[in-house]
């Protein structure tokens, strides 16, 4: 009884969970939407995927010097969703150069793990966007043979349903929905990515307001504004929350924990933000896709917008920032 | 009433199947009490002039008391003989002064203890007198003085007393046990209140985890018109003053306000037994329920103790400690102290005494914020702890303090969900430290 009690400030107990099983949880939530990726594109998105992954985790881990290449798994999410935003086949060679830019330059020169302003992911790609832009290009994306997973998706070409409006009338809503259109390796299918986003909620990883004020901004955006070209102004709102990045982005990138507000309300905005500028460039831009600069654009300023939305504490009055 | 449902707050485990179903037994009269002469928020006792080494006292017989008016006066827990009148080592930290009695083993009560008369004829100003005299504090942890909350200002009406049969801290059941055990002195403790207040109605808030507690209350309020019991949904801080009165009666207390500012008072279970104990028999605060508890603890149960008994003849009675115990904490897990050792009396407040083994403490290090925002989600009070916490360490003070640092009550619920184990509550209430500090001069 003489022995030497712990001590230490309360609470004294802790939930379990921690930033590995958080990260644990979003490669689960990633699951599905990989699945439906080797089934739309093929054993090619599969290699594409394990490329990346392994080589942002051994970049992390030498430049951390640690042994545990899987260490708390951030570097594997940024691996896996950097892969969902690359054509389903690209050169090998632009997948190592992109998960270690994302990794290093995306993560790691801020100071490693919670301090990156940026998402890793999309700073990589928008590194080989900027470096090999032909490589991204929407016209030359493959697009998918379901369910033949053995098939060379690179001999045949098509353009992604936002490289035109010509082209966006040739899929379906339902396509686009189910992800048999061409398009980025995780992009495509709204379906799979929808599952694995309830995953995250139900787990508590996510709330409603980023992916809500997201997509809803781009839904209100495109029936006002894109032009009705689907067979009635709702639709056309529809067609461009299924089409090309948002879902993908919504649910998995402006979600991303670290670059992303922490207030309420600033989710909220952080959401409502990334859909309006996604649609400026869409509609307005010179780009076919904005969701990469929206969410990178917004991740700039998130400090800006955590420090104007401190909430109100319980039965407070005045609202001070 | 009760429909609402704070924001915020956590589910954690609970362990309460340790104690729950155990009746409360008297721990026997140790042989020697440590009282100390701080046991309540507010000016610290003097000993008695005729209180010095070597006196004889008797059970109840008053010691020490301050004039300051929050304060409560301190009476002995055994009869026999003052060994040792100084300083102590004391749960909150630093050693206070205190004072030791022996005991005779005789425990006789003092002549004074009395009942005051037909509690029906007792006036308002006689029942705030009788629970200050009783040296009654706040036996949810808070140690408030009684009296004081009895007696608001002239300008601030009371119109509802709610009563916080919640415990919502993991592990303990103390109140639960009390609430089993005397719903009728917890009733008539509360009629006490309400008299002493001029209050119209009263409140009983338990937590729907012990339908058991409902159920008996709820009998004894059956024939009562204006008091209810409220069954309130489990969810931690449940019992914390703000959110308690929140879901019993629908009102917000105002930031850095405090429940008299809307026309409530609240008070533990184990204080409304405490002031019917006064009332009735003319009983001094002199022992308490407490449950000592904790995979650390060979027999886990709860207990009547007399105040100043030392935790150390506490644990023996209770088996000792197991061999694993790493961490010892007075009250409960989310907002107990840890303790370096177990060689601390018993206080007024003491509503637990836990004892972890290593699995249940979590001992890993913290690493950086990954901005998951989980504690902001989860704050009762809707403060953004990271941004405190981070404000905090970099000694930004200021910030700190617009950022609401003052408002958080140390739950515990943002440290309690940080995936990345940061002690969040460490730094801010190294935070709440320093502004205070700063806004004294
Ligand atoms: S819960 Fe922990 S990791 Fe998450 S935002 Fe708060 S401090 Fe950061
Ligand atoms: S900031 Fe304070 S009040 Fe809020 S959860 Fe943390 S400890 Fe509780």
């Amino acid at each position: 009884m003489d022995k030497k009690m712990i001590v230490s400030s309360s609470p004294h107990v802790r939930s379990i969970e921690s930033v590995q099983s958080v990260m644990t949880d979003v490669l689960i939530a990633l699951f599905p939407v990989a699945l439906m990726a080797v089934l739309l594109f093929g054993y090619q998105a599969l290699i594409t995927m394990v490329i990346s992954v392994v080589t942002a985790m051994l970049v992390e881990a030498l430049w951390l010097r640690k042994k545990d290449i899987f260490n708390d798994g951030s570097a594997a999410v940024t691996g896996l969703l950097f892969a969902m935003v690359l054509p389903p086949s690209p050169p090998w060679w632009l997948v190592v150069v992109g998960a270690a830019a994302s990794i290093i330059i995306g993560k790691q020169v801020f100071g490693g793990i919670g301090y990156n302003i940026f998402n890793p992911a999309l700073v990589g790609r928008a590194i080989v966007l900027v470096s090999w832009g032909g490589y991204l290009a929407g016209n030359v994306w493959s697009p998918p043979q379901p369910f033949a997973f053995g098939a060379d998706v690179s001999a045949v070409t098509g353009a992604t349903a936002l490289a035109g409006q010509g082209e966006a009338l040739s899929y379906s809503l339902t396509q686009l929905f189910i992800g048999t259109v061409p398009g980025c390796l995780g992009e495509t299918s709204a379906l799979a990515l929808l599952v694995g986003g309830a995953w995250l909620y139900y787990k508590g990883h996510i709330d409603w307001r980023i992916p809500l004020g997201y997509l809803g901004t781009v839904f209100v955006m495109g029936v006002i504004f894109g032009g009705g070209f689907y067979d009635n102004h709702l639709m056309t709102g529809l067609f461009h929350v299924l089409a090309g990045g948002v879902m993908l982005g919504a649910l998995f990138m402006a979600t991303d924990m670290v670059t992303t507000p922490v207030t309420p309300v600033g989710r909220l905005i952080f959401g409502i933000g990334c859909g309006l500028i996604t649609m400026l460039i869409r509609i307005w831009g010179a780009l076919p896709e904005g969701v990469t600069y929206a969410i990178l654009l917004m991740n700039a300023v998130t400090p800006i917008i955590d420090n104007f939305t401190v909430p109100k504490q319980f039965g407070g009055v005045k609202k001070n920032a | 009433m009760g429909s609402t449902v704070f924001k915020g707050g956590i589910h954690p485990d609970y362990h309460k199947e340790l104690t729950a179903t155990m009746a409360v037994t008297a721990m026997k009269a140790p042989e020697k009490v440590v009282i100390p002469l701080q046991q309540h928020i507010g000016a610290p006792c003097e000993p008695l002039e005729s209180i010095e080494v070597g006196t004889e006292v008797k059970i109840g017989q008053k010691i020490a008391q301050s004039s300051g008016f929050v304060s409560a006066p301190i009476h002995a827990s055994v009869s026999g003989k003052i060994t040792a009148i100084g300083p102590y080592n004391h749960p909150l930290g630093r050693p206070v002064e205190a004072i030791t009695i022996e005991s005779d083993g005789e425990e006789k009560w003092d002549d004074s203890i009395k009942p005051a008369g037909n509690p029906d004829n007792l006036t308002a100003e006689k029942i705030r007198e009788i629970v200050r005299e009783a040296g009654i504090v706040g036996l949810g942890g808070a140690t408030f003085p009684a009296h004081v909350k009895l007696s608001p200002p002239p300008e601030k009406k009371i119109d509802i007393v709610v009563i916080n049969g919640a415990e919502c801290e993991p592990y303990l059941t103390a109140d639960h046990r009390v609430m089993l055990e005397n719903p009728e002195e917890i009733v008539f403790g509360l009629k006490m209140m309400i008299k002493a207040l001029g209050a119209e109605k009263g409140v009983i808030g338990v937590e729907d985890n012990k339908p058991d507690a409902l159920k008996v209350l709820e009998q004894e309020v059956a024939g009562e018109d204006n008091i209810t019991v409220a069954s309130l949904h489990t969810k931690y801080p449940q019992g914390a003053e703000k959110m308690l009165i929140q879901v019993t009666t629908g009102r917000i207390v105002p930031a850095g306000g405090l429940p008299l500012d809307v026309g409530v008072v609240n008070h533990n279970v184990g204080t409304a037994v405490a002031i019917t104990n006064a009332v009735r028999e003319g009983k001094p605060l002199v022992e308490r329920v407490l449950t000592v508890t904790g995979s650390g603890i060979n027999r886990p149960q709860n207990l009547m103790v007399r105040v100043g008994t030392l935790v150390s003849d506490v644990l023996e009675h209770c088996g000792g400690l197991k061999e694993e115990t790493v961490k010892l904490i007075i009250g409960g897990p989310m907002m107990g102290l840890a303790q370096p050792s177990p060689d601390i009396p018993v206080i007024k407040g003491t509503s637990g005494i836990l004892a972890l083994t290593g699995e249940d403490v979590y001992l890993a290090e913290s690493s950086p914020c990954i901005r998951c925002a989980k504690c902001v989600d989860h704050c009762p009070v809707q403060l953004l702890p990271t941004s405190i916490a981070l404000a905090s360490e970099h000694e930004m003070f200021k910030k700190a303090e617009k950022l609401h640092a003052m408002d958080c009550f140390e739950c515990g619920c943002c440290a309690f969900v940080c995936p990345s184990k940061i002690p969040l509550v460490q730094w801010i209430r190294i935070a709440k430290a320093e502004i205070a500090k700063a806004n004294k001069k």
